[in-house]
């Protein structure tokens, strides 16, 4: 019993840190990219290449003054900023992000949890992820705030629909909500679900970019229209966790459209290769994270690349063009394996 | 183990169903629905039934509490937040209605048992998505072809409901 | 339970880490507040009504939808998992269930209640 509860803490010990870590460089990273697409040159002040620029961002946050505003409603403003960091936190216990490790001994399996219901769970987390969003709006008692946060939370709950819908085709392939088998059903490049669900995979990616409040879908904090939002009012360390959701929600996304549509961490031939059981453990490890930047990097570049939508038009498209096409997916997946085709 | 960690959880859920009720602001009586709700989904996931945990936090304290949210939030919350003033028949029958429903809730709980048969052992894949796909869509057909009826009728009367306002 | 107590832990570790960031913040960062500072946001100007105010019945009317189709959502995903048994009986038990719904949505489409203006 001590023995699996160790082993869970650790795991968790090093999933936290290695996801903070992840998610301070990611905004590093996207400095440096932003400033490519832009051509100038992005952080370099903070050490080489400004390397250090996310841990001085981060302990200036620690330092600045944080102001609850007078006629903010206290407790939930405090819990508002928890309420959406834990979720996107969470979701990263199920998520694979390999089979197995043999090291030291001891073969550990790469993903933290695994249950029946894989998917369901990340459904279940990405519904409480509206309400950190709407209490932070709701509290701070401020037009801009609520205005964000109504928004925020129409938005979010209106794409978590297409989103429920489109996976729903790849599990009808794999029959099983489990995240690991749904990796194991995609052995060999063209049993990607990326080839058999492609309507499935586009509707999924952008639900993901509209969940995760990224352009062009950041109307919640339209800073031409809203100021910034559920957070206008939020400053210091209390500000720096929405931001830090946002891009923990990234990498979620990003992980999750890997493990349904992009064969997870496999590597097409490479258990073929007749490599040792932890060089394929490594490289495969790799595989994941090389798969998962891939997708981090496209939600920089559509960031410079498409404008943002207009309120009415995000909610048309949700609406009137994702759901009514995940349903007709779903159908189309229906037949295809009556008939056999996939 | 698991015992203790329900008992615990039993706290919450009995505090935060206190809360939904006596708590002055609408908006924490949302939070502690929230929570109640939620605990109940942590009940269901210690008894096996994981499926039905998802469905709990997904429906109840996903879906529906959002409606409450933006009711709550559009609420113009400075007249809620003074103290009631209850209509005349409800200052006089709210004694007997709460006596009455404490000596149900005491008579379930030390009144005679129904004798029910118990329950077969769960199979190793009980509360499993497969096994409610299974009986779902084979024994609860009816039943759960009639769902889309009522879902319809629920949409509709929506629709009926804010067209009023929307033109 | 199948991994549900790191679920746990992640949970809690996840609360302990917010709320004790927000800690050691307010313990290291300058505490100096003016009427000015707490005053909501309003772009310099003073704030002359209240926040909350009546909006669009629209959010109402996507919130209640949302819910509608939610739980649509959840009866799809057992069906999923078992449709390659079910086969084309599980075919058209599906295709009755949300061919009904998709009148219902056809209704709102029509009556406008999908249009945001």
């Amino acid at each position: 019993m001590s023995g699996v509860w160790i082993e869970a803490g650790v795991k968790v010990a090093v999933l936290m840190g290695l996801l903070l870590t992840g998610a301070a460089y990611l905004t590093w990273v996207e400095r440096k990219v932003s400033g490519f697409i832009q051509a100038r040159i992005g952080p370099n002040r903070v050490g080489p290449l400004g390397l250090l620029q996310p841990l001085a961002d981060g302990l200036k946050g620690f330092f600045k003054e944080d102001i609850t505003p007078k006629y903010a409603y206290r407790p939930l403003f405090l819990l508002a900023p928890a309420l959406a960091f834990v979720p996107s936190l969470a979701v990263f216990a199920v998520i694979p992000f390999g089979d197995r490790l043999p090291i030291l001994g001891r073969v550990i399996s790469l993903r933290v949890a695994d249950p029946n219901i894989g998917i369901l769970f990340v459904f279940a987390l990405a519904s409480m992820q509206v309400y950190g969003v709407a209490f932070a709006g709701w509290s701070s008692n401020n037009k801009y705030a609520l205005m964000g946060g109504l928004r925020a939370s129409a938005q979010m709950i209106s794409y978590e629909l297409a989103m429920g819908f489109s996976v729903v085709g790849v599990l009808m392939i794999t029959g099983s909500l489990r995240l690991s088998e749904i990796v194991f059903h995609q052995q060999g490049l063209f049993h990607w679900n990326l080839f058999i669900q492609p309507i499935g995979f586009v509707i999924f990616l952008v639900a993901g970019f509209a969940e995760a409040n990224r352009l062009p879908f950041d109307l919640p904090e339209a800073e031409t229209e809203l100021v910034a939002g559920y957070h206008t009012e939020y400053s210091s360390m209390k500000f720096a966790m929405f931001p830090l959701s946002e891009y923990f929600h990234m990498m979620a996304i990003s992980a999750l459209t890997v493990i349904l549509f992009f064969g997870g961490w496999q590597v097409p031939g490479l258990r073929a290769a007749g490599l040792a059981p932890l060089a394929v453990s490594i490289l495969e490890l790799a595989a994941m994270g090389l798969k998962m930047g891939f997708f981090l990097f496209l939600f920089i570049w559509v960031r410079w690349t498409l404008p943002r939508f207009r309120y009415d038009h995000l909610m048309t498209m949700g609406w009137k063009i994702l759901l009514p096409l995940s349903l007709v997916n779903v159908f189309w997946s229906g037949i295809g394996i009556l008939m056999g085709w996939f | 183990m698991e015992n203790l960690f329900g008992l615990a959880i039993a706290f919450v859920a009995i505090f935060s169903g206190l809360m939904v009720v006596l708590h002055r602001n609408p908006m924490v009586n949302l939070v502690s629905l929230i929570i109640n709700l939620a605990s109940a989904a942590i009940f269901f996931l210690l008894l096996g039934g994981q499926f039905i945990a998802a469905i709990q936090v997904i429906v109840y304290a996903g879906a529906i509490m959002v409606l409450f949210v933006f009711v709550i939030m559009l609420l113009n919350l400075r007249r809620e937040l003074d103290p009631p003033k209850g209509g005349r028949i409800q200052k006089i029958l709210y004694l007997p209605a709460a006596l009455a429903l404490a000596a149900g809730l005491v008579y379930a709980a030390l009144g005679p048992r129904i004798a029910l048969p118990a329950p077969p052992p769960p199979g190793p894949d009980f509360g499993s998505v497969e096994r409610v796909g299974e009986l779902l869509f084979t024994d609860h057909l009816f039943a759960f072809e009639f769902v889309s009826l009522l879902l319809v009728v629920a949409m509709v009367g929506a629709v009926v409901l804010a067209k009023r306002r929307l033109d | 339970m199948e991994g549900y107590a790191a679920v746990l832990i992640f949970v809690i570790v996840g609360f302990a880490f917010a709320f004790g960031t927000f800690f050691i913040s307010w313990v290291v960062h300058p505490h100096n507040p003016n009427p000015t500072k707490l005053s909501p946001y309003e772009c310099g100007i003073e704030a002359t009504t209240q926040p909350r105010d009546r909006y669009s019945i629209r959010y109402y009317l996507i919130a209640v939808l949302f819910v509608i189709f939610e739980v649509e959502t959840i009866f799809l995903f057992p069906w999923a998992v078992k449709y390659q048994q079910l086969g084309l009986f599980g075919f058209v038990e599906m295709t009755v269930f949300i061919g009904i719904l998709v009148v219902g949505y056809i209704y709102c489409w029509k009556k406008g209640a999908l249009e945001w203006v």
